[in-house]
């Protein structure tokens, strides 16, 4: 089913694969390949079949980078008019689970694409790197700060400064991903565990999502104070009545999402 | 198309042979590019399922060329540009590396034969970590793989005393795996290692991936690599091929993969 040119989907037990698809230009990430990663996570978004997306790329690497091709020619004026970015912004509204399954390597805008799901599982050979400044540029879809984000101010600076490869221990040790494997399993592992997240109480899994993402940005009063309207929120769904009860009952519960 | 080293292969094995005799094999900075790229080739060349490193002459290696160095070099760059991508490639490479010692192995040339997966000596071998008589200490890997080999005690006495160990006593404490006298080296490195290249590589290539790993683990990594491994191992083809000449009564015919 490869209605796509840059990437190829699947559909499988209510995961939805998505896999880079430009293996002889390690998946270099260009716009079409944005238009058409955008298009897949909100359309499944929004349709039942899907409970959680995987990310990975075809080939060698999970993405080199951005196509520099590309852009080697624009201007400042030119990018602002085009205004890219704004689909790699509606990324970030997606609210089913998006985990990212990385291998070889995963630069520059690689890299921020990886950073745009929720959780990283990455194979022992991954080499993650921000190289834009050799380049004489700089990140410029939030690598700069998810990064600094994650791993603090002085090793962000760091990275990013001199441009070099971090291991996928190193990315591990700052907090960057969430676990390193084996290549060989690298993407069972990230489907195995989508699985798991997809089974359990959908709107818990999409509220947590949300809470978790304001919280990064909310003071901690502030994100409190969300936390709580929807903790309070989940009480009006069938999920919530079902949970109890069958925790009650000592049987498994039952979800439905509503 | 070397200079300083000679790349062949002989059956599934590929045969890497410091080829400087007059200099007793010592590195230069040629000789780490053409290291890194004969490493190189063994490791995709899929017909390849063992390396053998040796020496040409009498020594197998007598470390770096100090004629070599250019003067106020700074060493951290030779050892990060040229060793330690060496020592890498070698510990990275998913199949059997295979040490023929044949004379000394001096400094940086002991470090080499440390980072192998196997040693086998000629009763010519020799082993000295030489550094310490020139008031440097043990590089390209040597403080890491010496303690894991020999015990910290004995490394310690190694690297701080310099003294020459003998093919013999190095096989004593088990600094190398098999001892060989000199008529019959180069026959038995060749049946240890054609031995190593008709085994399953995939699975070797794991246990040298998760044995190496096993000293920076704990416990309850280590069981985890183990059960990722098998999975690995267990979709095998030479898992397979492993069964089926089991039940069949057979010798198995593993093709690496």
């Amino acid at each position: 089913m490869s209605k796509f040119e840059t990437i190829t989907v699947s559909i499988k037990d209510g995961i939805a694969l998505i896999s880079l698809n430009r293996p002889r230009v390690l998946n270099a990430i260009n716009r079409p390949m944005v238009t058409e990663l955008l298009h897949v996570f909100e359309s499944y978004d929004t349709d039942d079949e899907v409970k959680a997306f995987v990310l990975t790329g075809n080939g060698r690497a999970f993405a080199a980078g951005a196509d520099i091709d590309e852009m080697k020619n624009d201007d400042a004026i030119s990018l602002e008019l085009l205004n890219q970015f704004k689909e790699w912004d509606r990324l970030a509204t997606i609210r089913k689970p998006i985990i990212g399954s990385i291998h070889g390597f995963c630069f520059g805008g690689g890299f921020e694409l990886a950073l745009c799901c929720d959780i990283l599982f990455a194979a022992e050979n991954t080499q993650f790197g921000f190289p834009e400044i050799k380049l004489g540029v700089m990140p410029g879809a939030g690598g700069t700060v998810k990064l600094t984000k994650l791993m603090g101010q002085k090793k962000a600076l760091e990275w990013l400064w001199l441009g070099d490869p971090m291991t996928a221990k190193e990315a591990l040790e700052y907090g960057v991903i969430n676990r390193v494997l084996a290549p060989e399993i690298v993407l069972d592992e990230a489907v195995k565990f989508a699985k798991t997240v997809a089974s359990k109480a959908p709107l818990s899994v999409r509220l947590i999502k949300e809470t978790v993402y304001k919280s990064i940005d909310y003071s901690t009063y502030d994100g409190m104070q969300f936390e709580r309207k929807n903790f309070y929120l989940l009480f009006s769904s069938q999920d919530q009545k079902e949970g109890m009860k069958a925790f009650m009952e000592k049987r498994p519960a039952e979800f439905k999402g509503q | 198309m070397f200079e300083t080293i000679s790349y062949e292969t002989r059956g599934k094995t590929a045969w890497i042979t410091l080829n400087r005799p007059d200099k007793l094999n010592a590195f230069n900075a040629v000789m780490h590019k053409e290291m890194a790229a004969a490493i190189k080739e063994a490791g995709k060349d899929d017909s390849v399922r063992a390396l053998v490193i040796t020496g040409a002459g009498r020594a197998f290696c007598s470390g770096q060329d100090l004629s070599e160095s250019p003067e106020g070099a700074d060493y951290s760059d030779i050892l990060r540009k040229g060793y330690n991508p060496m020592i890498k490639a070698i510990v990275g490479m998913e199949k059997p590396v295979i040490c023929a010692v044949n004379g000394v192995a001096a400094g940086a040339g002991m470090s080499l034969a440390l980072a192998c997966d196997f040693r086998i000596a000629s009763e010519k071998a020799s082993f000295i970590e030489a550094f310490i008589h020139v008031g440097l200490v043990p590089d390209a890997g040597s403080l890491y793989f010496l303690p894991r080999l020999v015990g910290h005690a004995k490394a310690m006495e190694l690297a701080v005393l310099g003294d020459k160990v003998n093919a013999a006593q190095a096989k004593e404490f088990g600094l190398v795996n098999k001892l060989v006298s000199e008529e019959d080296f180069v026959m038995e490195v060749e049946t240890f290692a054609e031995k190593l290249a008709h085994m399953p590589t995939k699975a070797i290539g794991l246990i040298k991936r998760y044995l190496n790993k096993s000293w920076e683990s704990d416990l309850n990594e280590v069981l985890e690599f183990e059960a990722q491994a098998q999975k690995i191992a267990g979709e095998s083809h030479d898992h397979q091929e492993g069964l089926a000449a089991f039940l069949e009564k057979r010798k198995p015919s593993y093709t690496g993969k």
